[in-house]
């Protein structure tokens, strides 16, 4: 989907490119205080450029604050990141030209067509209107969305609306795409669809950093890691964590990491501040 | 509402706890319930399975006599859901998909709220809500809208239960939750179950089906199968196989390509890939596969038979309509 017209011949393998790019996302002691409660805590790790990186963990335990911190919407009390190249603290709007970014809902404007949303964000992107027109008809065509270019986009299947909304996060060809709980509610057809469309644009050297509640999503990653309290507990592919933790399934892992959580929580209560994991892996 | 008829119905033990037929509901031109019947019996915990715009909450408003239907017919505990609606209203507890407390109250201060409006007190009910409320008590004099998502819905589920409810209706109880925060809510709905409580349960998270005794699962207002979750799964009715290959999105390409496949899905870290064929011998069809994988150029293919899931299932009466049982 990225690119095409740069790249003569097949790209090379992709664990070759995996390996030979600079890291699109560099975290480095990424941390995140608000008052007494530490949001973020010291985080560190890299994303490679081309891979899915699946950024898990239970609600509340942090992946929101350091999302919106790598897309430079909120600063680090102290550590830092660098994404597609730039400082999320110095060079925000440097980044957010180069990502694109996609939550669950709120990505899209209702009360325009499917047509007007794409033309809309790549206006703000600074797209050329001849460029506007022809990625605009590309889209449509490829979300088999022609005879539907027209509708409102509230009036549209959740399905359809998340693809297209996919696409729009798309449309100035970031080299970086955040996706914050990307498939909720939708069916599973449709889930598999955009996984598909994910791998796709992962394929052609769009990195994915991508949060979700679906556990076997998590094993469409190339890797995973997984926050607990503001930590990273884990770190690695899938099958290594599988490993790691004597599991058969990421959510068995998941499960093993994020449990003492809701015991900390309750011992909170009682007065006792408790010992977050014990396992903590180091990262990168 | 005829007052005499509601009082004067005790369910009997076998009627069904819920009887649904025919059950249509329009929006304007949207169709969100298309003829949908089932029964859920007494003790019962029952699931309806499906994605956003199935009809799942239209479906739980009119059981719980929010909502009128165009046309068929609901009853609960043996009432009608469009005349008997207070007699139900007393006897179900309901908790919506969005949460529906009193932000500004504290957690001890909306609990008694629901208790005192269905003329009962916290102390009375205690036995029946200490398993969820305990874990919240500490938070009692926090305002509930200040709590996190997980404690949010333990006091609205404690709420729904503090007036000892005969059936409990649960539209989405874990959407968008954590799998840690999913398992615990379902090991107190399990705990429910076992005090003799029929529960409704809607989901659009396909692996909590084993969780419940029986499972609706239900697409764009039409109910596609009704059984137990082993039931459903033993109808899927093609050859199944689990493929696990390094360079899974070429391998999802090749075996779509392949003469026979009717679908390819990622599943996890590999592939479920469905044959055309119904009558072929899986194990046959296991090493058909993998020569041809191993022909492409895909090294070291894993390929096994596998019985389906509640999710193959319901994308293979998502993908063929004529499999529709109801």
């Amino acid at each position: 989907m990225n690119r095409p017209e740069n790249v003569s011949g097949p790209a090379p393998p992709r664990e070759l490119r995996l390996a030979q790019i600079q890291p699109a996302i560099e975290v480095r002691s990424l941390t995140r205080r608000f008052d007494d409660f530490t949001a973020v805590d010291a985080i560190s790790f890299d994303v490679q450029a081309g891979e899915v990186f699946g950024f898990l963990g239970a609600n509340g335990a942090g992946k929101t604050t350091a999302i919106r911190m790598l897309i430079g919407l909120l600063a680090p009390t102290s550590g830092e990141a660098r994404v597609a190249g730039h400082d999320v603290r110095m060079e925000a709007d440097r980044i957010r030209r180069r990502i694109g970014y996609m939550s669950q809902r709120f990505s899209l404007y209702e009360d325009l067509t499917a047509r007007e949303n794409i033309r809309l964000y790549a206006g703000i992107y600074g797209l050329s209107d001849a460029a506007i027109r022809e990625r605009t008809e590309t889209l449509l065509n490829r979300l088999r969305l022609d005879s539907h270019g027209d509708t409102l986009v509230r009036s549209l299947p959740l399905g359809w609306r998340q693809k297209l909304a996919f696409s729009v996060a798309m449309v100035h060809e970031p080299e970086i795409v955040f996706l914050d709980e990307p498939t909720g509610g939708v069916d599973p057809i449709t889930r598999r669809q955009f996984w598909e469309m994910i791998y796709e644009a992962a394929q052609n050297g769009t990195t994915i950093l991508v949060t979700t509640h679906y556990m076997d999503e998590a094993e469409y990653c190339d890797r995973v890691s997984i926050m607990v309290e503001g930590r990273i507990a884990a770190l690695g592919t899938p099958a290594e964590l599988k490993a790691e933790f004597g599991a058969s399934t990421i959510e068995d892992v998941f499960v093993q990491l994020a449990r003492p959580t809701a015991e900390i929580a309750a011992g909170m209560a009682a007065g006792s501040a408790g010992t977050p994991t014990s396992r903590t892996m180091p990262s990168g | 509402m005829t007052a005499t008829d509601a009082c004067a119905t005790p369910l009997d033990r076998d009627d069904p706890a819920v009887l649904v037929a025919g059950l249509v509901k329009r929006f304007g031109g949207t169709v969100a319930l298309d003829g949908v019947s089932f029964s859920v019996r007494p003790g019962e915990l029952f699931g309806l399975l499906g994605p956003d715009g199935g009809g799942k909450t239209t479906l739980f408003r009119i059981l719980t006599t929010l909502l009128l239907p165009d046309d068929g017919s609901a009853r609960v505990l043996g009432l009608d859901t469009s005349t008997d609606l207070w007699a139900i209203r007393s006897r179900v507890g309901y908790m919506p998909g969005r949460f529906s407390l009193y932000p500004d109250l504290s957690v001890a201060e909306n609990l008694d709220f629901f208790a005192s409006v269905f003329g009962t007190s916290v102390e009375a009910e205690y036995d029946l809500i200490a398993p969820i409320y305990q874990q919240i008590e500490p938070f009692r004099d926090r305002r509930a809208g200040a709590l996190s998502g997980g404690m949010k819905q333990k006091l609205a589920l404690s709420c729904a239960l503090v007036h000892r409810p005969d059936i409990l209706f649960l539209d989405e109880p874990t959407t968008g939750v954590d799998a840690v925060s999913r398992r615990e809510f379902w090991d107190l709905l399990a705990g429910l179950r076992a005090g003799g409580l029929t529960i409704a349960v809607s989901t659009p998270y396909m692996d909590e089906a084993d969780r419940c005794d029986r499972v609706a699962l239900i697409q764009k207002g039409r109910i596609l199968a009704v059984d137990t979750p082993a039931g459903i799964v033993d109808r899927h009715p093609l050859p199944i196989l689990r493929v696990a290959t390094p360079d899974r999105y070429r391998s999802i390409q090749l075996l779509r390509s392949y003469p026979h496949a009717h679908s390819v899905y990622p599943f996890g870290e590999s592939l479920h890939y469905t044959d055309a064929r119904g009558d072929v011998d899986p194990a046959a069809l296991a090493s058909e596969l993998r020569a041809y994988l191993d022909r492409q150029g895909v090294l070291q293919p894993e390929v096994e038979p596998i019985r389906a899931g509640i999710e193959d299932c319901f994308m293979a009466l998502m993908d063929d309509p004529s499999l529709e049982p109801e």
